[in-house]
């Protein structure tokens, strides 16, 4: 690959952590019961998925999934944990048995997915193709944005406009009298 | 041998188990938060699968690139929508339990 000795196993090691920073964030966004333990392993999975970006060949959507995921997502749902009741309910007696079976049942749905979609994922990767058009660096993100995918460009612009003035308007009212 | 991270195969298993993972966290969850942050999961994993198919098997590299743009976007607007929707309703239920938001139940 290169000629800096163990380059091959530092890059093998570097994906392993990026790996299990990715899946153990996961798991701690889904079983933790603080919801703001929930938060930051959303923000761990995050960063770990950044890496993996990387790994991808695309250094700007790492980027770009640091900005918005970690700084602007995390943040937010952060905030809205402060000004609403932050935990789960603890469960009650009558409503134990409930629970269990719901949980069981998520389990099942959530294994059987994981199952299926890796065995599809397994048989799936075709023939990569012979030539490339563009290079994929940032010159052609920016142009594929501003000429083919302008219009959606605009858009997502607007989607942008009217939920921040949505989030206001559903917001706003009820401030004045708590 | 092929490296681990050159493999497409490894990408499509974790996307897989991101997206089983965020369906297992919504259904469970008792919390409107709880999903929201199951949901952000499910919309890494469509990322992440869209992020690989670009590098493996599309001819024009930067076509995923600018999708995933997008999916960041719309997950941005609808985090800020959700929450101003979960921050006016705990306003006027004191409470984000799913089961206590009933009023337009019939």
């Amino acid at each position: 690959m290169s000629e800096f000795p163990g380059a091959d196993f530092i890059v093998t090691g570097i994906f392993a952590v990026v790996l299990a920073t990715t899946l153990g964030g996961a798991l701690i966004a889904v079983f933790s019961t603080r919801l703001i333990r929930s938060v930051s392993g959303l923000a761990l999975c995050c960063i770990g998925l950044a890496g993996l970006y990387y790994f991808l060949h695309s250094p700007f959507l790492a980027l770009m999934e640091i900005l918005i995921y970690v700084g602007a997502v995390c943040v937010t749902i952060v905030f809205a944990l402060m000004l609403a009741e932050p935990d789960e309910p603890p469960v009650t007696k009558a409503q134990r048995r409930g629970t269990m079976w719901w949980g069981g049942g998520a389990l099942l749905v959530g294994g059987l997915l994981f199952v299926m979609l890796v065995r599809l994922g397994a048989g799936m990767p075709g023939e990569a193709p012979v030539e490339r058009v563009t290079d994929g660096s940032v010159a052609a993100i920016g142009v594929a944005l501003l000429s083919t995918y302008s219009l959606a460009f605009e858009m997502i612009s607007l989607v942008l406009l009217v939920a921040i003035l949505g989030a206001l308007v559903i917001a706003r009212p009820g401030r004045s009298n708590p | 041998m092929i490296a681990l991270h050159d493999s497409p195969e490894i990408y499509l298993m974790i996307a897989g188990l991101l997206f089983a993972l965020g369906v297992y966290g919504l259904l469970r969850r008792r919390t409107l938060i709880g999903m929201l942050i199951s949901g952000e999961l499910i919309f890494s994993a469509a990322s992440l699968n869209f992020m690989t198919f670009n590098r493996f098997l599309a001819p024009d590299p930067a076509v995923g690139q600018v999708f995933v743009l997008f999916i960041m976007g719309l997950a941005a607007a609808e985090v800020a929508i959700a929450l101003s929707i979960i921050i006016s309703v705990y306003r006027n239920y004191r409470s984000i339990n799913p089961k206590e938001l009933s009023e337009l139940n019939g």
